[in-house]
Formats: structure tokens, sequence, C-alpha cells
């Protein structure tokens, strides 16, 4: 087992630089550089600014030095600015992961409920009402939802407030009840949620009614075991495997789908800042959350592939 | 012959006509009848926004040239179905153009997904040990990209070229979308088919003396197209979605197309105006991808009854 999660990690390494690689190659081939403007600026400030940010040097030593860079954990420094990079995103994620986790807890209780209680039910109408739910959440695209969420419930009905993000946006200001805004923060939350609790929810119901058909289960009856217990203790808990194994890509999709939530709620996370530093070819900034972002969504995998050995003691990693 | 005649009095036949798998399989799609909702909504749309672009009494006003300074920012009427926007212009007219640019992007990006998906599986899986390793590595690494983050970086790597072909929008949209999606279906090819090397049915065909050539093309590459088809029909609705997203942020196709997603975020500025301008384009693209789902759905279903 730590021979494999050893190997995992390490596995990362050529991934990661792999991804450094081409995202450099993609950005440098992107039409326009980081300084062009409608209005040219002179000359000489722009030989200054390339001379700042390396950007004189041949390609290839632009990229030798940042990779030397990366390998000392330095992102650079974003080109708008003039600021670290590292520290960008920290500020952006700070923001970016209380989305993702209140979005994930209301994905994981609502899908894993309507889940259970669908294959409780199955073919009744909490089974279609479940089922209905799970097929228009997958198939609607976030932001459509959050326009809708917008138009119902912010605009017409004035129950939520939108634009900017409810929570604290600095760490120091975590504790401090008055910079939570739950107004603000309700509808992006749905909005981010809806997907990933459609999935877990379809999963949850065809791994429930797989397990609920198995012998044990029966046998369980026949020894007069309540129905409750049936379900929890022996349905529910092996039920569980095959929707854990989707929990990786969930968080995965939660961090991802924040792209757009971000942008359509003005809300200041880390894929809003992407958005922007691709448009404005910050290089650096383009950069480092990508290789973020690829490094959150390897290790949210990893953890859940050492996860389903400790919940499944059948499986083994070598 | 006597029980021939008994039979046909019970109003049972007898199967005299072989039936293949691919007829079979539509039989029960035609059964579906979720499926064949979704094909025909699919059909009347995909055939309306089609004849849009030639008919003009479909269309009724130019999506982006007829501006009605009369009627800024209304909602459906008889004159304008689904409203204006706020320069005037008929909302009807730029969601039916947008739904088929929907559609087209939807189908041709997966035209490249699936020759993306099928030549890189299909070599990992014939082509020897190290080309496996290699293309498997390169598909999850392709996979270990985070998908917009690729998407949106493609996209803007192929905007404004004139390269060959490849100065189409459209086209480039396409390639950015397929560019990250093709790594499940090569997977799944690769996987269907190194599976299917080891089927009785193929190993038959070996000990018979057939070519190489004709056990895939004859027995193998046939048996993997049922799956194929499934993920392919199930990555339109995905295909739609990214690039509705991609419009949705500002990387889709240039301003003056109506695409969806351009349609929704420019709507976004108003929603407290007129929420029509985003309702009806919002509501386009979630009846496209349910179409799609649904479709999908009824495909496996039909192709794979195992599965049920």
């Amino acid at each position: 087992m730590t021979g494999y999660v050893v190997r995992r990690v390490l596995w990362l390494v050529p991934v990661l630089w792999a991804v450094a690689t081409i995202t450099f190659i993609l950005m440098h081939a992107v039409p326009g550089g980081p300084f062009t403007q409608e209005k040219p600026l002179p000359q000489s400030i722009i030989n200054a600014l390339n001379a700042r940010y390396n950007l004189n040097e041949p390609l290839w030593k632009q990229y030798v030095l940042y990779l030397w860079h990366i390998l000392h954990l330095d992102l650079g420094l974003s080109f708008r600015g003039d600021r670290d990079v590292a520290e960008l995103i920290r500020a952006g994620f700070f923001v970016t992961v209380q989305l993702g986790f209140l979005g994930f807890l209301v994905a994981a209780v609502l899908g894993l409920t309507l889940g259970v209680f669908s294959a409780l039910n199955q073919n009744g109408p909490m089974d279609y009402i479940g089922v209905f739910f799970a097929t228009v959440g997958a198939s609607l695209p976030n932001f459509v939802l959050a326009a809708f969420l917008i138009i119902i419930f912010a605009v017409k009905l004035g129950w939520f407030d939108v634009l900017g993000w409810g929570g604290p946006t600095q760490i120091g200001d975590a504790l401090d009840p008055g910079a939570w805004h739950l107004k603000k923060m309700v509808l992006p939350i749905i909005a981010v949620a809806a997907l990933p609790a459609a999935y877990i929810a379809r999963v949850t119901r065809a791994s429930m009614l797989e397990v609920l058909s198995q012998d044990y289960i029966r046998t369980a009856h026949a020894k007069g075991l309540a129905n409750y217990v049936v379900i929890l203790r022996h349905a529910i808990k092996n039920a569980m495997i095959p929707v854990l194994t989707i929990m990786g890509p969930t968080a995965a999709v939660l961090v991802t789908g924040s792209f757009i939530i971000e942008t359509t709620f003005a809300i200041p996370g880390v894929g809003r800042a992407f958005v922007d530093a691709v448009l404005r070819r910050d290089y650096a900034m383009i950069m480092g959350s990508t290789l973020f972002y690829t490094a959150i969504v390897a290790f949210a995998n990893l953890v859940v592939d050492v996860l389903y050995a400790v919940v499944d003691p059948r499986i083994r990693y070598r | 012959m006597e029980a021939q005649t008994e039979l046909a009095e019970t109003g049972w036949e007898l199967p005299t006509r072989e039936r293949s798998l691919w007829s079979d399989a539509f039989y029960r799609l035609t059964r579906n009848r979720l499926a064949m909702g979704a094909l025909a909504v699919l059909l009347v749309v995909g055939a309306i926004a089609i004849a849009s672009g030639y008919v003009g009494d479909l269309r009724r006003y130019h999506p982006y040239q007829d501006q009605d300074y009369q009627h800024i920012q209304e909602g459906p009427s008889g004159r304008h179905f689904f409203g204006t926007d706020n320069l005037g212009r008929d909302n009807w007219s730029r969601v039916l153009t947008g739904m088929g640019i929907s559609i087209e992007i939807g189908l041709g990006t997966q035209a490249f997904v699936l020759l993306f998906g099928l030549a890189v599986g299909a070599a990992a899986a014939l082509g020897g040990r190290i080309s496996d390793n290699l293309l498997m590595r390169l598909t999850d690494i392709t996979y270990a990209f985070p998908d917009l983050l690729f998407i949106i970086l493609a996209r803007s790597v192929l905007s404004e070229r004139h390269w060959l072909l490849l100065g189409n929008p459209r086209l480039q949209v396409m390639l950015a979308i397929a560019v990250v999606n093709w790594t499940t279906l090569a997977r799944l090819v690769r996987g269907q088919m190194l599976s299917l090397a080891e089927r009785d049915y193929v190993v038959a065909a070996r000990a018979l003396g057939a070519s190489n050539r004709r056990i895939v093309f004859r027995h193998m590459l046939p048996n993997t197209l049922g799956p194929v088809i499934v993920a392919v029909t199930f990555g339109i609705p995905i295909a739609i979605f990214a690039e509705a997203a991609l419009g949705f942020i500002g990387f889709g196709l240039p301003p003056p197309t109506a695409s969806l997603g351009r349609l929704v975020a420019d709507g976004y500025t108003y929603i407290q105006v007129n929420t029509w301008v985003v309702a009806f384009p919002a509501g386009a693209i979630a009846m496209l991808m349910l179409c799609f789902t649904f479709l999908g759905d009824g495909l496996r279903d039909a192709l794979d009854p195992r599965l049920r």
C-alpha cells in the first residue's frame, strides 16, 4: 500500500512536467504578447518589461528558467501588478475552496439521499422524481441553471443576493461573523452542486439496486433484522464503494466547474483569475494555475483510490 | 409442416429472416418512447435551424443585421416570438441560429473525437507493447489536464490563425474541444479491442487462417462499434456544453455570430431589465443537451441489452 502511494506520487512528477511543458508551448503559441495593447507602449518600456520578466531571453532559456524556478516552488511574478503568482493563487483558492467544499457537501448529501430513496422505492413515484432530477441535473449546464436561479430567486422573488462571494475573502476574516453573507452564498452553491449531485444520485441508485438484490441481503431479512438495520448496516455500506470512485472526479468537477460559476456570479476565485490571465497573456499566472489545478485533481484521485482500498478490503494495491 | 400451420393459427411466427444485431438494436430503439421523442425533437429543431439559414420566412429577421429600434428589450410577442435584445435584434432568429451552431459543433466535435479516439485506441491495442505504452501515457497526461482549462488554452492558440482550413472559427472550436475529449473513447476502444482479441470467435477466425486485416475489420471493429456509438452520442451534449461554456466566458465564436453561450452571457448584462433574453437561449441549450442525453440512454439500452 505504501509502495503504491509512493509510486502514484512519483508518477505525478512526469505528469506535472508534461503539463508544464505543453502549457508552456501552447501559451507561447497564443497570438499576441502580454504587452500588446491597442495603443502600443513605447519600445523602451516594452524592453524594460521584457527584461524584468525574462521575456528577452530565447524561448528555450525561458523554459529552462521556468522549470528551475518551479523546482524551487517559485511560480514567478504575475505581469499584472507585479504580484507573486503563488500569493494570487492562494488568495483566489481560499474563496474557491469554500465554494467547492460547500458545493461538494450539498452534492454528496443531496445525491446520496436521492439515490438511496430512489432505489428503495424502485419504479415508485419517489424513484421517478429522483431519476427525473438526476437526468435533468446531469444535462443542465451550470451557467444555464445559474441563469434560471438568478432570474427566479434573485430578480423575481428577491430572496437571495448575487454578484460577489458571501464568504470571507481573506483568511484572517474567517472567524468574523460579519464576513459571512449567507444570502449571497446560496445560489452559487446550488449552481455548483447540481451536476455532481445528479451524478452521485445516479450511481448511488444503480449501486443500491445491485446490492439489494444480493443473497446476503435476503439472508439478513430472513434472520428477522429490522428493515432499517438491513438497509443502513448491510446495504448502504456496500453500495458506497462505486459511489466513492466517482467522488474523485466529482471533486475535480467542482474545482473546474468553478470557472464558469465564478465568472457568472463574479466570485473572485482561481477560476476567474485563470480566465483573466489567458485573456491578458499573463504567462506566469496561466502556468501557475494550470499546474495548481492538475496537482489538485491528481491528488483528489489519489485520495479516492486509497480510500477505495480502505473501504473494500478485497482491493489490494501492490 | 403440421407444426407450422399450428403455429400460424396461434399467431406465432417462426423467425424466417435472419435478424442482425443492428436490426435488433434498431427495433429496441424504436420501442423506447423517450429516445424516439428526443430524436423527433432533435430532427425537427435541426431541420428548422438548417432551413432557417435558407428560408427567410422561417427566421423572419436576420440574427444580427436587422434591428427594430421601436421594440427594444421586449418580451415575446406576435411580432418577435422570443422578444428582442438590447439592440432590437430578434431573439427568435438568434436562438434558431444558435441552436444550429450548437448542433453543428456537437456533431463536428464528435467526428474529430471519433477519429482521434479510434485511431489512438486501435493503435494502442493492436500496435504492440511499445506503442501501447506510449499512447496510453499520452492519454493519461491529456486526461490529467483540467478539461476546460486546456480547451480555453487550445482555443486561444487557434484563434486568429489563418492556416489552411483552420481559419474557420467553428472548426477551431471543434478541434479545441475534441483535443480534450478523445481520451475516454481511446480507452474504451483499446479495452474493448484487447478483450475481443481473446474471445473465442476471434481465436477461431485466426485458427481458420484469417488474415490480421480480416480479423480486425470483419470481426473486431464491428463488435467495438456498439459501445463506441453510445460513447460518441453521450459526448455530443458534453461538446455542446463545452461550446456554450466557451461562448459564455468569451472564448467561443467571434461576434457577431450568435452562439447560445454568448447569447446567455450577453443577456446576463440586462437580466434585471429583460429576463427573456437569458431564458430562451438557456432553455435551448438545456433542451438540446437533454434530448441528446435521452437519445444516448436509448441507444445504450438498445445496443447492449445486458446492461439493463
